[in-house]
């Protein structure tokens, strides 16, 4: 029978030992996990980019259920443990319920200290170290204003920086005078500060905090000094300390962490301890890179194998905040035996320092570009002899590494001990290993099977680099595309900023995600003035000179450089009336061509630009507007004829096409938006081939989406049944609402739907009220700032009149000569 | 319009948008007059070389400018077009003074020989 293994502790230690066993010795043991939160295993470190808002929860988890499921390990979330009984192994949890262990494994992680300060009770004092205290951050966020973090290290700074992100003020106090002390030097601490007091962090270095004030909730914050720091909101982040409580009561050996040896094993033979709570060789550790190691010691341990135990890890360490780049690893302090190579470029903000001692690279500090910090590292990490690169080490690789421009030779050079991914432990040799032993051909895959990049991704380059060099041709980069050429950013993650960081303009965009180029191109400007105005409705002041042409002289141009004009025609119905009117503006302009378009009205082609205000001012009066037949937003809603006049409608098709125009004109969306309403199941007006498509039945609307008929010609997807036409309208809206929000610029409504998945859009809308409401009420409350017809507002000259008069006339130049 | 020597007086600057264009009606044709980010000035015959397109109407990035019609890139600078494709725009030279955008008159007259 398989033995019982208990582990405590359900953090990023725990999880990862019992990966590593499973990996080794699967079915040798029946596996417990008890974890005191109540989530299944994810990745603390991501804690900061979800608190700032640029990723979600589900995307940090590590294993789901279903791993737990597959592996048949038993998981009891939210289940502290109280006590071990070592005589007779077992453990207690709270609710005194005992549990048996053949081998114990303790991965209880660490606490935050909370300094001992009048004050540090009150509500609204938090700890920075699991989801539920990003949760307390984030609602904060909405009702409070002020913020101070009591720490200026890792945590403390990335804390500020999320909280920034959810729009509060930020205080940090920081006790000693450069920020990241046991990191950085005064340089990159000076460098370090000044980019986050660009980013509006109030940062108080040299500064002491004596008390916490307030009532029942903190008010305050008081210095020593005696100065007084409004705060609605304290987040101490001043160190941990290994969480060896329990341990400590049952009487293993403790000292500040939990006594382990090379093989983790405790001073109880049948209890092994990995993670932040253990101390080894005298050292505690509070970054990952650790444990990996630690966790592989123990996972030999448990499986009976002979390895070569846990000797101890060298450190690095990186911000997570997006656009600061800094990296630090090795003793940075320097003595006299060290020698320092430093380079500055103080105009781009760069800072690079090597220590050097006896020929080797000691220590690393590395702001603003950190492009060779893994060459830098691996240099340290080996202990490399670098005299004959001396002179140019600092440049890195490319120049001192032997004239390695490519980055793919780059990796090429690198041994197999090169130590790829920080974050996992990953190195060079195992990732090659893995894709060809398992014929890895996907990123994806690579990091399922290496955990190379799974983590921060900040390595994801590297790694793709590495599977273009084994895989050669065969490798098809499947990371995310960048937008354009201008940036390394995908559309998803430029949007998800956008929002998270509260960006509002196109210039503060590119400077904040690092544009390559000074003011973008014509593929990145659109998208990117798209995504402001879907992220801040009535916020964002639309950039004309952002915009393709036709939207922003709101007609189509065509080959000669002349303009077509569409009037919109409500649901394919005109008047004598808007004929009369049409044919007039078409004799006094004498516009060449009137026809008839495959959207059910008239298009007036060949109008001269500077015709354009006045043809719009003529068909205005006549109570015309702009069709929008050049706009990436709704187009045209077709619709046949229905029950007012057929023998076969089922409802007013004709009708409700009105209503859904009304409802969607003026929208701007990712691409153009094509809809149809049919009376019937015989569908005269197509409505199985659009963007969104209602087909009329007896008991009510079959509504359909994400169908084309264009360069593709793509069926729709059924979305669900309704019975009355305000939810076919409800639905709608939502359903565009939703793609306007993920759809990537340029991306038809059958594709995202098709990279989403249909039937992650058919849950959000019909499988989820509260959601599809949420979404309709986004979209109305767009629509407030949308709606205000393009042509009336330049008829009148009132906008951008420069666009239709010319700069000047100098034909005159002719007659003169 | 005033005529400066060879110079002409055609427009005070904030007459063009930043990142923008507008289109001065000439005897050899429409030139374009594009204004960028940073204030810089430059013209070019309203004619994309690919097939005629109005460069005028077209998105300014840089010193760059994309076609409306096919999205070839032109260099304002040169006129030259950017990566695989090949031709040049004819470049006419302009300059600012005193807030105020001058175009040279030679180049344009002599388009009309
Ligand atoms: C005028 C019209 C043709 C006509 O004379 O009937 C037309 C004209 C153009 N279509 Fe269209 N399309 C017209 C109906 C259609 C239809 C039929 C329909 O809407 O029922 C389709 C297929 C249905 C669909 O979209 O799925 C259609 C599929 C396209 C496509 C392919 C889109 C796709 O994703 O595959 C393009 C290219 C694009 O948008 O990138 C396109 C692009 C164009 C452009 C805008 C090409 C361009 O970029 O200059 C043409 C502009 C002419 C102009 O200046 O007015 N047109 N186009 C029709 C205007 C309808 C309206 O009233 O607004
Ligand atoms: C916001 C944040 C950012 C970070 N960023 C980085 C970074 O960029 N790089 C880096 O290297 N490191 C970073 N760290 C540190 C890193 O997260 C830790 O080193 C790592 O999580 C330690 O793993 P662990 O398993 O030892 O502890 P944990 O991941 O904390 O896991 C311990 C788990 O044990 C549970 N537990 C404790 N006691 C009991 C009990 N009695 N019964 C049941 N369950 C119990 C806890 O609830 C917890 O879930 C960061 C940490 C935080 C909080
Ligand atoms: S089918 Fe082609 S040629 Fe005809 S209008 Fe559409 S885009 Fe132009
Ligand atoms: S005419 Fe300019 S790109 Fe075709």
């Amino acid at each position: 029978m398989a033995e019982k293994l208990i582990v405590i502790g359900n953090g990023m230690a725990g999880c990862r030992a019992v990966e590593e066993l499973l990996a080794r010795a699967p079915g040798k043991y029946d596996v417990e996990i008890f974890g005191a939160e109540p989530q299944v295993n994810y990745n603390r470190i991501m804690l900061s980019p979800v608190l700032a808002g640029e990723k979600r929860f589900d995307e940090i988890i590590i294993n789901g259920r279903d791993w737990y499921d597959d592996n048949a390990i038993t998981l009891h979330a939210g289940v502290e443990i109280t006590a071990i009984d070592l005589e007779r192994r077992r453990v207690a949890d709270a609710g005194g319920r005992l549990y048996p262990y053949d081998k114990l494994l303790i991965a209880t992680g660490s606490k935050p200290l909370m300094i001992p300060i009048p004050g540090n009770t009150l509500e609204g004092v938090m700890p920075f170290r699991d989801i539920g205290d990003v949760e307390k951050m984030t609602a904060a966020a909405k009702t409070y204003r002020n913020a101070v973090v009591i720490g200026g290290g890792l945590l403390g700074l990335e804390a500020a920086n999320g909280l920034r992100a959810n729009g509060m003020e930020v205080a940090v106090i920081h006790l000693v005078d450069t920020l990241m002390e046991r990191q950085l030097d005064e340089a990159a601490g000076f460098l370090l500060k000044r980019e986050l007091e660009a980013r509006g962090i109030k940062v108080l270095t040299g500064a002491t905090t004596e008390s916490i004030l307030g009532e029942d909730r903190v008010s305050g914050v008081r210095l020593e000094d005696g100065r007084i720091l409004d705060a609605d909101l304290v987040v101490m982040a001043v160190g941990i300390r290994p969480n060896i409580a329990l341990a400590g009561q049952a009487g293993l050996a403790c000292n500040r962490g939990i006594m382990v040896d090379d093989h983790m094993r405790t001073s109880d033979p049948a209890v092994l301890s990995v993670g932040e709570c253990v101390e080894h060789r005298g050292q505690t550790y509070g970054l990952v890179a650790p444990l990996w190691d630690m966790c592989k010691a123990a996972a030999d341990s448990l499986a009976g194998l002979e390895g070569e135990g846990y000797g101890g890890s060298a450190i690095s360490t990186k911000l997570k905040i997006t656009g600061i780049d800094l990296f630090s690893a090795g003793n940075f302090a320097g003595n006299e035996h060290t020698e320092d190579i430093i380079l500055r470029d103080a105009a781009r903000g760069v800072y690079r320092r090597l220590v050097l001692h006896e020929n080797r690279i000691a220590g690393i500090v590395m702001f603003g570009d950190v492009t060779d910090s893994a060459w830098f590292y691996q240099l340290l990490r080996e202990g490399a002899d670098v005299s004959s690169m001396r002179e140019i080490l600092i440049f890195g690789q490319s120049y001192a590494g032997g004239a390695q421009l490519d980055p793919m030779a780059a990796v090429a050079a690198l041994p197999d001990s090169a130590e790829i991914c920080g974050c996992n432990g990953v190195c060079k040799g195992t990732i090659v290993g893995a894709i060809q032993a398992k014929g890895l051909t996907t990123l994806e895959e690579v990091r399922a099977h290496t955990k190379a990049s799974s983590s921060c991704g900040t390595c994801s380059g590297t790694v793709e680099q590495l599977m273009a060099h084994v895989l050669g041709e065969g490798f098809a980069r499947n990371a995310v595309p960048p937008m354009c050429p201008c940036t390394d950013h995908g559309h998803d993650e430029v949007r998800r900023i956008i929002a998270a960081a509260k960006l509002k303009s196109i210039p503060q965009v590119m400077q904040e995600l690092g544009w390559k180029t000074p003011g973008g191109c014509a593929k990145c400007r659109p998208a990117l003035n798209f995504y402001l105005i879907a992220a801040w409705p009535g916020d964002y002041a639309d950039d004309y000179q952002s915009r393709f042409i036709n939207e922003r002289v709101h007609a189509n141009i065509q080959k000669d450089g002349t303009y077509s004009v569409v009037p919109r025609m409500w649901g394919g119905l005109t008047t004598p009336a808007e004929l009369r009117a049409i044919a007039d503006v078409a004799e006094k302009f004498s516009i060449p061509e009137v026809k008839m378009t495959g959207g059910q009205r008239i298009d007036l082609l060949g109008v001269k630009k500077e015709d354009l205000p006045a043809v719009w001012a003529d068909l205005n009066a006549a109570g015309m507007v702009s069709g929008h037949a050049y706009a990436k937003g709704l187009r045209t809603v077709k619709t046949c004829v229905g029950t007012d006049w057929c023998r076969f409608g089922t409802q007013d098709s004709t009708g409700l096409g009105v209503k859904l125009e009304k409802l969607l004109w003026g929208s701007w969306t990712p691409h153009k938006v094509k809809l149809a309403v049919s009376g019937c199941p015989r569908n005269c007006a197509e409505a199985t081939c659009k963007d969104f498509g209602v087909v009329c039945v007896d008991s009510g609307y079959e509504l359909h989406f994400a169908g084309a008929a264009g360069m593709e010609v793509k069926k729709t997807e059924i979305l669900c049944n309704v019975a009355s036409e305000d939810e076919v309208l409800e639905y709608c809206a939502a359903t565009v609402q939703l793609y306007r929000e993920q759809g990537h610029y340029l991306e038809r409504m059958y594709k995202w739907a098709a990279r989403v998945g249909a039937d992650a859009v058919r849950a959000a809308i019909a499988g989820d009220e509260a959601g599809r409401k949420a979404l309709a009420d986004r979209f109305l409350h767009s629509q407030k700032f949308a709606q205000v017809d393009p042509w009336a507002e330049r008829a009148s000259g009132g906008v951008d009149a420069h666009e239709f008069a010319p700069l000047g006339d100098v034909t005159y130049l002719e007659a003169a000569e | 319009m005033k005529k400066k020597n060879d110079w002409i007086d055609l427009a005070p600057l904030d007459a063009v948008p930043r990142r923008g264009a507008r289109c001065v009606k000439a005897p050899g044709g429409r030139i374009a007059v594009f204004r960028t980010e940073d204030d810089r000035i430059f013209a070019t015959e309203d004619k994309c070389p690919h097939a005629g397109g109005p460069l005028s109407q077209g998105i300014v990035h840089g010193a760059s400018v994309t076609c409306p019609l096919h999205n070839w890139v032109i260099d304002l600078e040169s006129g030259a077009v950017a990566g695989p494709d090949e031709g040049r725009a004819r470049t006419v030279p302009v300059r600012v003074e005193d807030g105020r955008i001058l175009m040279a008159a030679a180049p344009l007259s002599s388009a009309a020989e």
